[in-house]
């Protein structure tokens, strides 16, 4: 590990903690945050060269700090005098030992800085932006660079996210008891969105991107800390180390993707797998049940099979009819339909492929044409089944899937 | 996700317009491409130069052969495109009805590959 990665590291892990306390001190969350983000960078450039300061975090509060004065002081149409004069007389210098440490609690303020950057008057991508810079430490460039869209495309949308955060005057503190259930499920969602987001296949300029995955399991592993009883914040953890463990095996050397049952399971991650087994068997046990803790129980069943053949879809296809029962979805249903298949054979699954042709929600959807392809190949008719795999390829618009699902149509000529 | 608005045109039609109404079109359009970079999701937006001035590259045995045309008489050709990021595609269609040349012409819109896993 170089030392720049090291710095980076430490800054994105201090990102949140910074940013909490300089919130808590001076409200203004979205100048806060500008000013965080200088301090990051400044930081990011100093540390390396000249060597970490011995109280990194009082470092960082207190340049952040000092950039947030210079700010406010410039800022003439917002410049409120009082705010100066209380960043003014802080008592934050870095010549004393850790003055700024005292002089702000040491709160842990990662889970309010997500529920706020996860604010339901955001849309899905800005929330997801402003959590990867506000709670994540990375840079707007970094951002941009992971979704593959000018800097300034990314700085316009983190900016507008604020000011969405301040319109809708949300105040710095966790939710109330009684919406906290919900707001959660929209940091998971977003969590999850991150995830995926960096789960793509191929390598070279995309490595960025992976960047996001890790990310994602960073973030979470954070709030099941910070929330261990949390059944559902354990479960997508769960489901992300379980899903994380076979990156190096779901693609060959040429970017292709390597569907599960052709996996080289001596590839998969032995130490994911055991900690997601460990985390989803836990949670199973003592939390209430929720979606991703049925996803994570799906994805350990896969990983504790020695081989493809011997994956116990009968216990898979129980957790589908649960996870439908639990979280209705057609997309759920198509999955279910992959056990059904295992279990029953594939007329029964396309038994299951007929009833969500009749599905507004999955009718046009790339999957089920995928699925059927699948089953029809299963039975015997591969006519049909090219056909199917032709027009799944033609739908979707991700480039290892169709890639995929070309390679499939082909084989059967 | 990403879409590409795509408008297409011909000399008769761009010729159909009054300079006024091409002007105001160009305006609108302008409003709205700021507006889209304002709430972060424009990704970029050009007007394509005439096809008297495209040119067609092939190599041939690792020589590069540069052409001019097309020559070919095509009934509409690219004239400007967009690429926006978008929550879903709801949203690019309803950008794609309020650019002023939808009301003239017709925008076309079309999904960007990507990479990144749909559902894992």
């Amino acid at each position: 590990m170089t030392s720049d990665r090291r710095v980076e590291d430490q800054l994105r892990e201090l990102a949140p903690q910074v940013l909490g306390a300089l919130v808590r001190r001076f409200g203004h969350f979205d100048a806060c945050e500008d000013a965080v983000q200088e301090a990051l960078l400044a930081a990011a450039t100093q540390w390396p060269a000249q060597g970490a300061p011995d109280n990194p975090r009082g470092w960082l509060i207190t340049v952040a700090s000092r950039r947030l004065a210079d700010q406010l002081r410039s800022d003439s149409a917002r410049r409120r005098r009082e705010d100066l004069d209380a960043v003014r007389d802080a008592p934050f210098t870095t010549t004393t030992s850790d003055p700024a440490d005292d002089a702000v609690p040491h709160t842990d303020d990662t889970l309010t800085l997500l529920f706020l950057c996860c604010h339901p008057a955001l849309s899905a991508a800005s929330q997801l932006a402003l959590t990867l810079r506000a709670v994540g430490g990375l840079t707007t460039a970094e951002i941009a660079t992971a979704f593959l869209v000018p800097e300034t495309t990314m700085g316009q949308r983190i900016s507008r996210a604020k000011q969405s955060i301040k319109t809708a005057a949300a105040p710095f503190t966790l939710p109330p008891q009684d919406e906290r259930e919900a707001r959660l499920r929209v940091v998971l969602h977003v969590l999850y969105l991150m995830f995926n987001e960096g789960y793509s296949t191929s390598s070279g300029p995309d490595l960025q991107r992976a960047d996001l995955t890790t990310e994602a399991i960073r973030l979470t592993r954070e709030v099941h800390r910070l929330l261990p009883d949390n059944g559902e914040v354990a479960g997508l953890l769960a489901l992300m180390l379980l899903t994380d463990s076979h990156r190096i095996a779901r693609t060959r050397a040429d970017g292709s993707l390597v569907p599960l049952a052709e996996q080289d399971r001596t590839l998969w991650d032995a130490g994911l797998t055991a900690e997601g087994v460990a985390l989803i068997t836990a949670s199973l046990a003592s939390a209430a049940l929720g979606p991703y803790q049925v996803q994570a129980a799906i994805a350990a069943v896969h990983n504790e099979a020695a081989s493809a053949a011997d994956t116990d879809w009968k216990q898979i296809l129980a957790l589908y009819e649960l996870l439908e029962r639990i979280a209705p979805n057609p997309m759920v249903a198509l999955s279910r339909a992959v056990a059904v298949a295992e279990v029953h054979g594939p007329l029964a699954a396309l038994d299951v492929v007929a009833q969500l042709e009749e599905d507004e929600r999955i009718k046009n959807h790339h999957r089920l044409d995928a699925a059927r392809g699948h089953f029809l190949e299963m039975a015997g008719d591969l006519d049909g089944a090219r056909e199917a795999f032709r027009r799944a390829a033609r739908r979707t618009t991700n480039i290892p899937e169709q890639r995929y699902l070309e390679g499939r149509a082909a084989r059967l000529v | 996700m990403k879409y590409m608005l795509l408008i297409y045109g011909n000399d008769e039609l761009w010729s159909s317009f009054s300079q006024e109404d091409f002007q105001r079109a160009v305006a609108d359009t302008d409003a709205q491409l700021a507006e889209l970079a304002k709430s972060g999701e424009l990704v970029g937006a050009y007007g394509v130069g005439d096809q008297v001035l495209a040119k067609q590259v092939h190599v041939d045995n690792g020589v590069p052969a540069v052409t001019d045309g097309p020559y070919i008489e095509t009934k509409e050709y690219l004239a400007s495109f967009t690429i926006i990021d978008v929550e879903s595609l709801d949203r690019a269609l309803e950008v794609a009805a309020k650019n002023p040349f939808a009301a003239t012409g017709q925008v076309e819109v079309r999904p960007l590959m990507h990479e990144a896993a749909v559902d894992v």
